[in-house]
């Protein structure tokens, strides 16, 4: 085996189109754009459904990477290696999840985080993401540049 | 300057200046000794509003705008074009809207509104001075997907004007509708004018210039009758509900959207006062508001808890598998 079962990564597919449709849509650009007047789509403009889809569709995405990670180090490491692409996204993954978490910490209402830790938390999510989407082109567009090879 | 265009509340300012004369000096009655020492430590303080007292004279009004006119925003025209044409663009800068004091706007943080209600066999006027709320888990400043409003350890929660980009989202998302939009001023200029931001986000930001010297809010020191008080917020609830027992009255705020720092208390019911005054755009209603950040904290425990569900899928996994190689290498044994 040198790569993880092809089901993880059609989860995986959907759950990051899930979070950045729900993602993009915490900025008030759907409706300014037209977005949301296409017919069915209205509810891309309802900030707080739209928050409670990030918040589910993290929730898929967070579990699906602590079961990759565990089957990693348990023994997936034994049959594949992860390569600089790899790598990189796994940074930017692990990024966007502590950032994500701190986001959603701060909206409770026992934790207190200053404006100035709020404001770097939350440009730091949007830097990290932003940072996926074109390494995520990058692989796309070189082609035979893969996330991990066979050890 | 007087720019209430109500007759009534002409003739109570010279009322007020009168009163005003009687009660020079007794301001400090309005801030709860210890005040600024919380405020200092970072602990939150809340105002309460004697609704009980207030005549509607707007010098709380006035005091606001004065006090925080500095902050208020110098659009530089003409304003970009936005795209697409749909883009509302909200100037209320030119001569009549800065002078509008009847509502909510980026030139007027605070306004009063005014309820003629029959409650038990009497007719009241009851004024309420309308502003931010304050709110102690403000969907404001946790759904800025820019980090630009935040809520600070003294309760106040403030809209970073040179970090916002006017999109509103805070006034969609805000239960009260309470930030209103100037166009043509803030860092939306600096970045992509025409496709992105639409100006600055306005709102009272209880003078947190003054509460940073350990003064009170320009509205509190400009009230002829002791309307508001200000303190650390246990001492507040505790206060008003005491004033509301003593006039077996109401309090609004307390646990309005899961609690805010401006507590109202009236000596008629809430949803009297709801039905009477005029709401709208820039004038928010007194209804009861549900806690709008509590409505998605289980999906955020469930969201923050989920890895643990994918480790414990993993480590199953993982068991299972090695179990069946152990019996298969046991399989082989036995053959052998
Ligand atoms: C590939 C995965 C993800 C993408 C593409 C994504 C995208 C975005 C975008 C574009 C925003 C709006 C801009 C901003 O506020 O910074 C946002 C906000 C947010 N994201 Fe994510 N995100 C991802 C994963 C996560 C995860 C794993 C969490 C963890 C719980 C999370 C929690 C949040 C929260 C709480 C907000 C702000 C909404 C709020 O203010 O409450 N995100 N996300
Ligand atoms: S009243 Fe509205 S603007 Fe004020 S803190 Fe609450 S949510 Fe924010
Ligand atoms: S709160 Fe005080 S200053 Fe403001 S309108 Fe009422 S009486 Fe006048």
């Amino acid at each position: 085996m040198n790569r993880p079962p092809s089901w993880i990564k059609r989860i995986y597919i959907v759950t990051v189109l899930a979070l950045l449709v729900s993602g993009l849509a915490q900025m008030p650009i759907f409706k300014r754009y037209y977005v949301a007047d296409i017919p069915g789509l209205g509810w891309l403009a309802q900030y707080y459904l739209t928050h409670q889809i990030h918040y589910i569709a993290a929730a898929v995405f967070m579990a699906l990477t602590a079961y990759v990670a565990v089957m990693h180090l348990g023994r997936w490491n034994r049959e594949m290696r992860v390569t600089v692409w790899g790598h990189a996204r796994n940074l930017l993954v692990v990024g966007i999840i502590v950032t994500g978490v701190l986001r959603t910490l701060k909206n409770m209402p026992w934790v207190f985080f200053g404006p100035d830790l709020v404001m770097i938390v939350d440009w730091l999510h949007l830097g990290f993401v932003m940072l996926l989407g074109m390494l995520a082109l990058a692989v796309l567009v070189a082609k035979g540049k893969r996330y991990v090879a066979k050890a | 300057m007087s720019h209430r265009n109500n007759g009534k509340s002409l003739g109570r300012r010279g009322f007020l200046k009168a009163a005003a004369a009687s009660v020079a000096g007794a301001a400090s009655a309005t801030m709860l000794p210890g005040t600024a020492r919380a405020a200092s430590r970072g602990e939150e303080l809340a105002t309460l509003h004697n609704l009980a007292e207030c005549i509607g004279c707007g010098a709380c009004v006035d005091a606001c705008r004065e006090e925080n006119s500095f902050k208020f925003p110098e659009p530089e025209k003409p304003f970009p074009t936005m795209y697409p044409s749909r883009v509302p663009v909200a100037d209320w800068s030119t001569e009549e809207g800065r002078a509008v004091d009847d509502r909510l706007t980026p030139y007027n943080w605070l306004y009063i509104q005014t309820a003629e209600v029959e409650y038990e066999g009497e007719t009241y006027e009851i004024n309420i001075p309308r502003r931010c709320m304050h709110c102690q888990n403000p969907p404001c400043a946790d759904l800025c997907p820019w980090g630009a409003a935040g809520r600070e350890a003294n309760g106040i929660v403030r809209i970073n004007e040179k970090v916002c980009l006017g999109g509103s989202k805070c006034k969609s998302v805000c239960p009260w509708k309470i930030p209103e939009r100037q166009t043509g001023v803030g860092l939306y200029l600096d970045l992509l004018p025409s496709l992105a931001g639409n100006g600055v986000m306005y709102k009272c930001d209880r003078c947190h210039h003054r509460i940073a010297e350990g003064e009170v809010p320009a509205c509190v020191d400009g009230c002829p009758f002791e309307v508001q008080t200000i303190g650390p917020r246990e001492e507040i609830v505790a206060m008003a509900h005491e004033l509301a027992e003593s006039m077996n009255g109401f309090i609004y705020g307390e646990t309005e959207n899961g609690g805010t720092n401006t507590l109202y208390v009236s000596p008629v019911p809430f949803e009297l006062l709801n039905e009477a005054v005029e709401t709208g755009p820039g004038k928010p209603h007194l209804a009861q508001v549900k806690d709008m950040m509590g409505q998605d904290e289980n999906l955020g425990y469930a969201a923050m808890l989920a890895p643990v569900a994918g480790i414990a899928g993993a480590a199953l996994t993982l068991a299972g598998k090695a179990r069946k190689t152990a019996r298969k290498a046991g399989d082989g044994e036995e053959e052998a």
